[in-house]
C-alpha cells in the first residue's frame, strides 16, 4: 500500500435522517498510514459520518469511497470499534470469542474457524497485550480492558483501516493515554490508517496527524496545530479555546513520558 | 410405564421439544425475546383455530400464522412508532381473541381449545411425533448453521452489520425459528406454557455458566430432564403432563438460584 494512496474519500457527502440533513457537503480525503481525528460539538454528526463510511446509513448526496470502492458489503478491509457502553457482565463470551467475531466475514456460513483464524486471533490479542486475558469472560473485564479487546477484534477484521468512535469515552486519563499510546504503536508497526471520532479535542489534537472539525458541515481540515488555532474551530463550537495550546502540550508530554 | 406405547411417544416428544426449546432459549434469554415469545405463542391459538374451522392441519396453520405474527411484530416494531411491547400486546390479544371466537363457533370447542391452550402430550400420535422430530431437527440444524452470526448480532448488532453480516435477514430468521419452535411446543405443554420451555432452562443455565458452550449444554440438559421428570411425575401423581413439565423446569430454576446464592454467599 503506497503512502500516497487515498484510503477514504468523501466528495460532497450529505446524510439525511427523518427528512433533516444531519451532514451536508462533507468532502475530505485520507491517505494511507495517517491518523485522522474527527472532532465537533455534540450532535455535530461525527458518528453519522463514521456510520456513512461503514455503509450503515445511506447517503442522500455525494460519494464515499473506501479503498476505491463504495462502503459496506463484506469486504474485509475495515476494523470498527463503535461507541458503546460496557458489555453486560453476564454476556457468555470470552475475550477470544469476541475477537474471533472479527474473522466472521471471512468465513462462509458452513465454515468453522480454521487454524489461521485462531492464529490471527492470538496475534491480535498479543498486539494489544491481552493474551493472558483470552479466556476471561468479556463482561468481567475493566472498561479499559474491554476497549483493548474491541481493538483486538477490529485488528482481527482488518490491519489496513481502523475506524473508532469515541474509543476512550468513560476511561480515566491514564487509561486514555495508554489506549492512544497503544493505537499509535499499532499504527506505526502495521502501517494502519486510523480514523477516530472523539469529543475530547485536546487528546485527539495531541495524537492525530490530521484533524477535521465538523458541525453538520465541514468547518476545517488540516494538521492539529492549524486546526486548533483556526477561527473555523471556534465557529464550529461557538466558543473560545484560550487554554487549548497549553493543554495539548501537556497531553503530548504525558503521552511521551508513558 | 415405559411399556406403554403412548408414554414412549410422550417421552420422545418431551425430550425432543425440551432440547430444541432450550437450545433456542439461549438466544431468547440473551436477546431478551421472552415477551415476544409470549406474544407469538398466544397468537398461535388464532392460527390453530383457523385450521380447526377450515378443516386444515391445525399445527400447520398455527405455524404459518405464528410466523406471520412474528414477522408482523418485527416489521411494526422496526418502524419505531410504537414500542415493541405495545405492538406485541396488540398482536397477542387480537390473535388470541380470534382463536377463541373461531373455536366458539365449533361444537365441543372447549375440549379442542383446552388441548391447544394446555397441551396434550399423552395423546400424541406416531405421525405427530415424526412431524415434531423432523421440525425439531430442522430448527436445531438452522440454529447450528447460523449460530456464529446470531451470536455476533447478540453481542453487537452494529459491528455485525458493519462487517457484512445480513443482520435483518438473520433477525427475521430467528423470529421464524422462534415461531416454529413455539408451534412444535404447543402440542406438548400448550400455548400458555410453551414459553416456559424457551425461557426457564436457558435462564437456569445462565446461573451456572459464563460460557455459551456450557450454557447451551446445561440448558438443553435441563430442558430434556424437565420433560422426562415432568412426565414421570405426571404419571405417578396423575397430574396434567404439560404443567408438570413446566413445574419441574421451574423447580430446577429455583434450586439453581438457591444453590448459586449459597455458593456466592
Amino acid at each position: 500500500m503506497s503512502a500516497e494512496e487515498v484510503v477514504v474519500r468523501f466528495e460532497g457527502v450529505s446524510v439525511e435522517r427523518q427528512g433533516r440533513r444531519v451532514l451536508e457537503e462533507i468532502s475530505f480525503s485520507l491517505r494511507a498510514g495517517h491518523f485522522l481525528g474527527v472532532v465537533g460539538p455534540n450532535g455535530a454528526g461525527k458518528t453519522t459520518l463514521l456510520r456513512a463510511m461503514l455503509g450503515l446509513v445511506p447517503i442522500a448526496a455525494g460519494r464515499i469511497e473506501v479503498f476505491g470502492r463504495p462502503p459496506g458489503g463484506a469486504s474485509p478491509e475495515v476494523g470498527y470499534v463503535p461507541q458503546r457502553h460496557a458489555v453486560a457482565p453476564s454476556f457468555p463470551a470470552t475475550v477470544r470469542d469476541v475477537v474471533m467475531m472479527g474473522r466472521l466475514r471471512r468465513l462462509g456460513l458452513l465454515e468453522r474457524p480454521r487454524a489461521e483464524d485462531r492464529e490471527a486471533v492470538a496475534r491480535s490479542l498479543a498486539r494489544v497485550g491481552m493474551q493472558d486475558r483470552a479466556d476471561r469472560p468479556i463482561g468481567r473485564l475493566s472498561g479499559g480492558e474491554q476497549r483493548r479487546a474491541m481493538l483486538a477484534q477490529a485488528l482481527c477484521a482488518s490491519q489496513r483501516l481502523l475506524v473508532l468512535d469515541e474509543p476512550t469515552i468513560g476511561l480515566d486519563l491514564p487509561a486514555e493515554q495508554a489506549f492512544y499510546t497503544l493505537l499509535r504503536s499499532l499504527e506505526q508497526e502495521l502501517g494502519l490508517t486510523v480514523i477516530t471520532v472523539s469529543h475530547d479535542l485536546v487528546a485527539l489534537a495531541a495524537e492525530a496527524d490530521e484533524l477535521i472539525c465538523i458541525n453538520r458541515t465541514m468547518h476545517v481540515h488540516g494538521n492539529p496545530e492549524e486546526v486548533v488555532h483556526s477561527h473555523a474551530l471556534r465557529e464550529a463550537y461557538s466558543c473560545e479555546f484560550n487554554f487549548l495550546a497549553g493543554e495539548i502540550a501537556h497531553h503530548e508530554r504525558i503521552g511521551r513520558e508513558r | 410405564m415405559l411399556e406403554l406405547a403412548f408414554m414412549q411417544r410422550a417421552f420422545a416428544a418431551a425430550t425432543v421439544i425440551g432440547v430444541v426449546c432450550a437450545a433456542l432459549g439461549f438466544f431468547v434469554v440473551l436477546r431478551r425475546l421472552a415477551f415476544i415469545g409470549v406474544g407469538i405463542s398466544h397468537s398461535a391459538i388464532g392460527g390453530v383455530a383457523i385450521g380447526v374451522v377450515a378443516g386444515l392441519p391445525p399445527l400447520a396453520t398455527g405455524a404459518v400464522f405464528a410466523v406471520a405474527v412474528a414477522l408482523g411484530i418485527g416489521a411494526v416494531g422496526r418502524r419505531g412508532v410504537l414500542s415493541e411491547d405495545a405492538v406485541i400486546g396488540v398482536f397477542f390479544s387480537g390473535s388470541m381473541a380470534l382463536g377463541v371466537v373461531l373455536f366458539s363457533v365449533q361444537r365441543g370447542y372447549q375440549q379442542d381449545l383446552f388441548g391447544y391452550l394446555f397441551g396434550d402430550v399423552l395423546a400424541i400420535s406416531g405421525g405427530e411425533l415424526a412431524t415434531l422430530a423432523v421440525g425439531g431437527l430442522a430448527v436445531a440444524t438452522a440454529l447450528a448453521l447460523a449460530f456464529r452470526p446470531l451470536f455476533f448480532i447478540a453481542f453487537d448488532e452494529e459491528i455485525a452489520q458493519a462487517y457484512g453480516q445480513p443482520v435483518g435477514a438473520l433477525n427475521t430468521a430467528l423470529l421464524v425459528l422462534l415461531a416454529l419452535t413455539i408451534v412444535i411446543g404447543v402440542r406438548l405443554v400448550g400455548a400458555i406454557l410453551v414459553e416456559a420451555l424457551l425461557v426457564i432452562p436457558a435462564a437456569s443455565a445462565a446461573l451456572w455458566a459464563t460460557s455459551w458452550r456450557a450454557q447451551i449444554a446445561i440448558s438443553t440438559g435441563l430442558g430434556a430432564a424437565s420433560g422426562v421428570l415432568g412426565l414421570v411425575l405426571a404419571y405417578w401423581l396423575d397430574l396434567a403432563a404439560g404443567a408438570s413439565i413446566v413445574l419441574v423446569s421451574a423447580g430446577l430454576f429455583f434450586a439453581s438460584l438457591g444453590l448459586r446464592r449459597r455458593a456466592a454467599g
